[in-house]
């Protein structure tokens, strides 16, 4: 067999396999959707599900919410993005905040979002502090966790995205030749930020505008943060939807499989819209530059440049101290600064609880990060043998590519809930292979999009020097390819592992309750509201990747102690 | 527990499942046939798992049962008993017959009705408990009837609870100053703006408070012990969207956000945010004390004229991987010894169904010795039982709630 045709063959089988499941599950609401659902004695097609759906109240601001969601988040996460990168590139901040984004990357969703809440509430922190220079003795009577426009829940999506749209731009920067791009701009007079924007931030992009719409589609379709931090008169439409779904009134998963299609629909135009902003985006910098200023003069914008960045970093920071303080806290009364006494109860009742949990948890993300770094690292390196890459190219064949982010883009309630009426009717009960297969459909697109770019950044005269000093293809790949890449395979693996951690609705809904992990944990104590134990089960959630992420930056640390060049890798 | 509304497709097309699974399902009339199908099962047992000590006294369950008969028993932490039931019509429509994924489910009220309506439970088998002699149908009624619905022996009673009320007496002052009935709560909710509020339904406990008021208003209490009647529904509920109308202006945030349930309001009380709540477990308050949730100052009142009471319940589904452990499971929570451990507030302090009299000396004394805590009320002090309204009515005063506040 020859490579192209091994790596198309393998290609094709790895697009089937995969864009199946979220197939399945598209039907299986599709059907529901349209008045098919025959255990309920729904027979035949009707648009009855749609008209109810129509008629449910307050829909119209639910999907508005959803949608404004998509589109601020994505927008201003973007924007601080490519502030801090511009106003940091090639400076100590840039390796600071590379640094950093391990243990920001590390904390779920979930997990942020409680420690937000205990900052921002009118019982949190910064009340505190107010009620204590003003004499408060009750927290003031203000809607800000939960507010309409959905504000705190935008927020907590914001500091969180921030820091994984920055990883991936991080990653890309390597790939681009941004230091002669700057340099040939700032020759032409503009200051620092404007010529990083109009150099070097527009090949930048497009390297990094998948995540972007990643980012776009989740925020208009999440529901952890939205349940945690989100309006409820009326919640955003995921949340609804998931509601509706586990209603006891059985008829409802009607209007509720409509409400998915619907889902589907409201990303789409976020997604479209995303596209349009692009355009945008466009029109106005080349307008900008054929206005021919130079903004040279930029005083303290550097310096502010990085200042949103700086701030959602220190908002997830000081969460997790919160988090952390409640959870060893005896019973703490507003508007103390901190708990008068302290108890171990929490961590106690956790830590008994969390056993079996932790277990789970481990062993669904070092299964799904491992097949996934292995099915991504065979595609990857069956695409360059067959077609030698050059830089800006994409690493992953088309068929690959253009299924491999469907999990990404495709709102998870709009397709799991079919997928386990699928799953069930194949006879596949909930286990940790099912768990693990549906971790996968969310791990292996990460570790593709974390992966690909370095995978084809690294010069191939290496390899062809190996290969003139007579070293067959697999000495080449273990000895040469595979330790040269360590650190960024080993990233691959520890973002695969915290997606795996952080996955709520996948495991709910396909473990079935029967595969608790720290995260199902997490949320259902989240409902019993005592702060202690969300303090301690957050905490829980943020170890294990917060494990994973400091072994992939220490191991290749150690193991090159003695190779200096390729310890700044 | 969400609303429901009655699916009859559903029932003839489960009675036709229900007779085939009949013949292999244990009979609890042949009790050590029971114990002994059970030794070596694993029993999923479905449950709310939003209370620590609740999951605790399970855990104890767990413990007591593996020890005692064999049985592995593992709680499934639910954020809502309705998610279970919408698992099991899954399963259901995928044709899984038997080895489901819930052996044994915690429910009342219109779960309950859902499932059994759609047939999703399995035979009878609760009046076959050994324990089921020690108890008190006489006193409990809503442990025959639940919701109205009756239970035939399809769930197991576990529990009881009423509605009682919790203020913080160092913000508000003396407990026997309080409103006497949602007329008066009205009253001191205008007169301390922003202090007051209820979980946005179709949270059970917002939910309650809507079928509280509406039970005080009605001019016709009669009419909720039957099915809605679209006709004069309007008619019926009127008072209650009036009441709620007025209380509105009132509430907490204006009445913009509502707290999503019990545990939040417990929170807000404890913050100082709120100075009233409620819950449906007379003896909260005193547990959340001891658990550093809420301060000592908490006590706990209700109204003469009476509020809601009900009991949960446990119940089999048609489709459980483990009936005889299930049923073992329900027997053992109907002991003397589990049901004096649940009544205790330091471990979970939940009324028990059991009756005084039908038990020995010993296992009495076992109730007797239990120390109330500072803010749970005697029996007696509990005032008059409300009964639920029949379910039909859950569905409608939500959507009605949904369409007038939800949005």
């Amino acid at each position: 067999m020859t490579q192209r045709a091994f790596s198309r063959g393998v290609g094709l089988a790895f697009a089937l396999l995969f864009s199946a499941p979220v197939a399945a599950g598209l039907v299986g609401v599709a059907l529901p959707a349209f008045g098919h659902l025959p255990v309920l004695g729904y027979e035949g097609w009707s648009v009855e599900p749609f008209r109810r759906l129509a008629a449910m109240p307050g829909l119209a601001a639910s999907v508005a919410l959803s949608l404004a969601a998509g589109l601020a988040t994505t927008l201003l996460s973007v924007l601080a993005v490519a502030a801090f990168v511009a106003g940091a590139f090639d400076t100590r901040a840039m390796r600071a905040g590379g640094r950093a984004l391990g243990p920001l990357l590390a904390v779920p969703h979930a997990a942020a979002a409680f420690g937000l809440a205990f900052l921002i509430a009118p019982s949190g922190l910064i009340f505190r502090l107010l009620a204590v220079i003003l004499g408060w003795d009750r927290p003031p009577d203000l809607l800000i966790v939960g507010d309409p426009l959905g504000l705190a829940m935008m927020a907590g999506l914001i500091v969180k995205e921030m820091p994984f749209l920055l990883l991936v731009a991080l990653a890309a920067l390597p790939q681009l030749d941004a230091r002669r791009q700057l340099h040939l701009a700032r020759s032409l007079g503009y200051g620092r930020l404007s010529a990083f924007m109009l150099g070097v931030w527009p090949s930048l992009y497009r390297q990094i505008r998948l995540p972007v719409l990643a980012v776009a589609a989740y925020a208009s379709s999440v529901v952890d943060v939205a349940l945690i931090l989100g309006p409820s008169t009326p919640a955003p439409l995921a949340v609804r939807i998931l509601e509706w779904m586990n209603d006891a009134d059985l008829s409802l998963r009607l209007a509720a499989s409509a409400g998915a299609l619907l889902q589907l629909g409201v990303t789409l135009i976020v997604l479209l819209a995303w596209l349009g902003i692009e355009r945008l985006g466009r029109v106005l910098s080349r307008a900008f530059v054929a206005r021919g200023r130079r903004m040279a003069g930029e005083g303290a914008l550097p310096a502010l440049s990085l200042l949103p960045m700086m701030l959602a970093a220190a908002t997830v920071l000081l969460s997790l101290v919160l988090l952390a303080l409640w959870s060893f806290a005896g019973f703490w009364r507003f508007p103390d600064l901190l708990p008068p006494n302290f108890s171990l109860t929490a961590w106690e009742r956790t830590l008994r609880a969390a056993r079996g949990p932790l277990w789970t948890t481990a062993e669904a993300g070092l299964l799904a990060a491992a097949i996934a770094l292995i099915v991504v690292v065979v595609l990857l390196e069956a695409h360059r043998r067959a077609y030698p890459v050059r830089p800006g190219d994409s690493a992953l064949p088309t068929t690959v590519s253009a299924v491999v982010y469907l999990p990404l883009l495709v709102p998870q309630i709009a397709f799991l809930f079919g997928l386990r009426v699928a799953a069930l009717s194949f006879g596949l009960s909930p286990s940790l292979g099912t768990l693990v297969a549906a971790h996968l459909l969310f791990v292996l697109p990460y570790v593709a999009l974390s992966l690909s770019g370095p995978w084809a950044a690294l010069d191939p005269r290496y390899e062809r020097i190996g290969a003139s000093l007579g070293r067959g293809r697999a000495a080449l790949f273990f000895r040469l390819r595979l330790p040269l890449l360590l650190a960024p395979v080993l990233a691959a693996f520890a973002i695969g592992f915290s997606v795996s951690v952080g996955q709520y609705l996948p495991t709910v809904i396909i473990g079935a309750g029967r595969l608790p992990t720290v995260t199902t944990e997490a949320v259902a104590l989240a409902s019993g509201g005592d702060r202690r134990l969300v303090g301690a089960m957050a905490l829980l959630q943020t170890v294990l990747p917060l494990i994973a992420f400091g072994l992939a930056t220490a191991l290749p640390v150690l193991l090159y102690r003695n190779r200096r060049a390729m310890r700044s890798s | 527990m969400r609303s429901l509304r009655v699916l009859l497709l559903c029932a003839s097309l489960a009675s036709g499942l229900a007779g085939s699974a009949l013949a292999a399902d244990p009979d609890p009339s042949d009790w050590p046939a029971v114990t002994a199908a059970a030794r070596g099962e694993h029993l999923y047992f479905n449950a709310w798992g939003g209370s620590p000590q609740i999951n605790d006294y399970v855990a104890w369950v767990g413990e007591r049962v593996a020890a005692e008969y064999g049985i592995d028993l593992t709680e499934v932490k639910l954020g809502d008993a309705a998610n279970a039931v919408s698992q099991i019509l899954a399963e259901k429509a995928a044709g899984v017959t038997e080895g489901g994924s819930v052996d044994l489910i915690w429910i009342n009220g219109e779960n309950f009705a859902a499932m059994k309506e759609a047939g999703l439970l399995a035979a009878p088998f609760a009046t076959k408990l050994p324990n089921w002699r020690l108890v008190d149908t006489e006193n409990q009624p809503t442990i025959l009837v639940d919701f109205t619905v009756p239970t035939d022996g399809m769930e197991s009673p576990w529990g009881g609870a009423k509605l009682v009320f919790f203020t913080d007496t160092a913000r508000t002052g003396d407990v026997a100053a309080m409103p006497k009935s949602t007329a008066e709560l009205l009253e001191w909710a205008k007169a301390h703006p922003g202090r007051f509020s209820y979980p946005a339904p179709p949270d059970f406990m917002g939910t309650t408070f809507l079928k509280q008021v509406l039970s005080e208003t009605v001019a016709d209490p009669s009419v909720l012990q039957k099915p809605v009647d679209e006709e004069t529904f309007d008619k019926v509920t009127a008072p209650l969207w009036a009441y709620l109308d007025a209380l509105r202006p009132a509430l907490w945030r204006d009445g913009r956000a509502y707290p999503q349930n019990y545990p939040e309001m417990k929170q807000l009380l404890a913050d100082g945010e709120l100075d009233i709540i409620f819950a449906f477990n007379p003896s909260e308050a005193s547990a959340a004390i001891s658990a550093g949730e809420l301060p000592d100052t908490v006590r706990s009142f209700t109204f003469p004229g009476g509020t809601l009471g009900n009991t949960h319940f446990v119940a089999i589904p048609f489709n459980s991987s483990a009936k005889a452990a299930a049923m073992v499971v329900a027997n053992f929570l109907l002991s003397p010894e589990a049901q004096a451990r649940k009544a205790d507030p330091k471990i979970w302090g939940d009324p028990t169904v059991l009756a005084m009299d039908k038990l020995s000396d010993e296992e009495r004394k076992l109730f007797q010795s239990i120390d109330r805590g500072p803010a749970t009320l005697a029996p007696d002090e509990l005032g008059p039982v409300l009964a639920e309204p029949h379910p039909s009515w859950v569905p409608r005063i939500e959507a009605e709630w949904a369409k007038r506040y939800g949005q």
